[in-house]
């Protein structure tokens, strides 16, 4: 098969996936947010069923939740069409790991910084978003950069639940022209350029933040 | 004499099991400039916070103008206060901090006009005049637009009095504000206070290791030991005469250093 049209095949595919990413990573944000908001502040009972999630999709695969999403749910009554299956297993998978993220950046602001505002009398509803939330979003930055790179990989499993994405396309070029070679070198540069593109916004985010924060790109 | 401003009775305070104030008693009254001296862990800094609510306490009571802090009045006695309460006494208080605690993501300005916008409704224009003010008066006026990691220890500890300052608060507690600076940075700090103290128009609580100006600004100094007062008078008597053979250590160790 000629090298552009295999090219055009993958991108195609690539466009998916894209699409994938561009559903899951909000969704993955709000679970983070979320859940890590309740980690941290709910009350008992709440905090505990944020922990049951949080643990629960950090401590099986995330394969199998979403064949169990895709293929065991649909036996209990909940059906979901490929896409969705494959947004909401991954925005969950990823959302679960970024709940540490924003519980950790959030333990990392100073005590110092929560003292301060108490003394200026700030509501408690002022301390976390005027005070600790914009120090602690810098922090975040960088592991959830970390975290949307994971994900763009990760969107290569919904090829196994009939998701003609990236991966299923170059799989089934390969499979039908044998052109192993130049497709999978094709698959591996684009996945390449889409974690780039991510990290290289990031970096950009992370700059734009950290004004005053003493923490510029350099990581100080 | 009129109602102290400040009044600590019979106050309990401990972590844990290490107990800090054991009916303890104290008071301040309006218009006070009062220092408080004495080794590290003997309670004084646990007394400032205290009183601007970061530290509760296990029992007596700590009244300020003439209300419970920690409590409210009700019709079947004390109760131990609500957020709302604690939120209505905290604007009699300001607080400095040792380590300055200036909010890193905001400039030298809006560190100052944040509280009085956002806690007291002022608005942008008002809260920017005080801050203009309360700049020229810790002489930062041309650092407004900086940022706290710009600035010096002595640059920082200065908008932190500015910031506590813009709350109008009556009572100020300042809490070791120049034992976290490099030495040739702490009389511009000192200044500043120097400065307040003379308008006399506000009480001061100050825990300081600065001896010789607790000395010269202060009203009354308390000498701290083990969570008690051990000795307190007029600054002259204490730190020429002290009474008391542990005031007299304490002072004789911090003079030959």
């Amino acid at each position: 098969m000629p090298f552009g049209e295999i090219i055009s095949i993958l991108l195609e595919g690539a466009l998916v996936t894209l699409k994938i990413v561009a559903l899951a990573l909000p969704l993955a944000a709000v679970m983070a947010f979320g859940f890590g908001m309740l980690r941290l502040y709910a009350p008992k009972p709440i905090k505990y069923l944020a922990i049951i999630y949080i643990e629960f999709f950090r401590g099986t695969s995330a394969l199998i939740q979403l064949y169990w999403i895709y293929f065991v749910l649909p036996f209990f009554g909940f059906s979901f069409d490929a896409m969705t299956a494959g947004v909401v297993a991954l925005g969950l998978n990823i959302g679960a790991y970024g709940t540490e993220v924003v519980r950790g950046a959030m333990a990392s602001v100073p005590k110092g910084q929560y003292e301060a505002a108490v003394a200026l009398n700030f509501s408690s509803t002022q301390r976390l978003w005027r005070i600790l939330m914009p120090q602690a979003l810098v922090n975040m930055i960088p592991p959830f950069g970390n975290l949307a790179i994971e994900l763009v990989k990760a969107t290569s499993l919904v090829s196994l639940i009939t998701i003609a994405d990236l991966t299923y396309r170059a799989k089934a070029l390969a499979d039908m022209t044998l052109q192993v070679t130049e497709i999978f070198a094709v698959v591996l540069v684009l996945y390449f350029l889409f974690a780039q593109v991510l990290a290289i916004g990031f970096r950009v985010l992370e700059k734009k933040l950290s004004r005053g924060l003493g923490r510029g790109g350099l990581g100080q | 004499m009129s109602q102290p401003l400040i009044e600590f009775q019979g106050v309990e305070k401990r972590f844990g099991d290490t107990v800090i104030f054991k009916d303890f008693n104290f008071s301040v009254e309006d218009g006070e400039i009062v220092s408080i001296i004495g080794p590290s862990g003997s309670g004084k800094s646990t007394l400032l916070r205290i009183l601007m609510t970061l530290e509760g306490i296990e029992g007596g009571v700590v009244n300020v103008a003439g209300e419970p802090l920690w409590h409210k009045r009700t019709a079947n006695g004390l109760v131990p206060a609500d957020n709302k309460h604690l939120h209505r006494m905290r604007h009699h208080l300001g607080m400095v901090f040792q380590h300055f605690n200036l909010f890193p993501h905001m400039s030298v300005k809006r560190n100052i006009t944040e509280a009085p916008m956002r806690v007291q409704g002022k608005t942008k224009a008002e809260a920017e005049a005080i801050a203009d003010e309360l700049l020229e008066l810790v002489g930062m006026s041309d650092k407004a637009d900086m940022y706290p990691n710009e600035l010096s220890g002595g640059q920082k500890q200065r908008v932190g009095i500015a910031r506590a300052l813009a709350m109008q608060p009556s009572i100020l507690l300042l809490d070791e504000i120049t034992s976290a600076l490099d030495p040739e940075l702490v009389d511009e700090v000192l200044d500043v206070i120097r400065n307040l103290a003379k308008k006399h128009s506000f009480t001061m609580l100050l825990v300081t290791h600065e001896m010789y100006f607790a000395r010269e600004i202060s009203d009354r100094v308390c000498f701290f030991d083990q969570g008690a007062i051990v000795e307190e008078g007029e600054p002259e008597q204490i730190f020429t005469a002290p009474k008391e053979t542990r005031t007299q250590a304490f002072l004789n160790a911090y003079m030959s250093q």
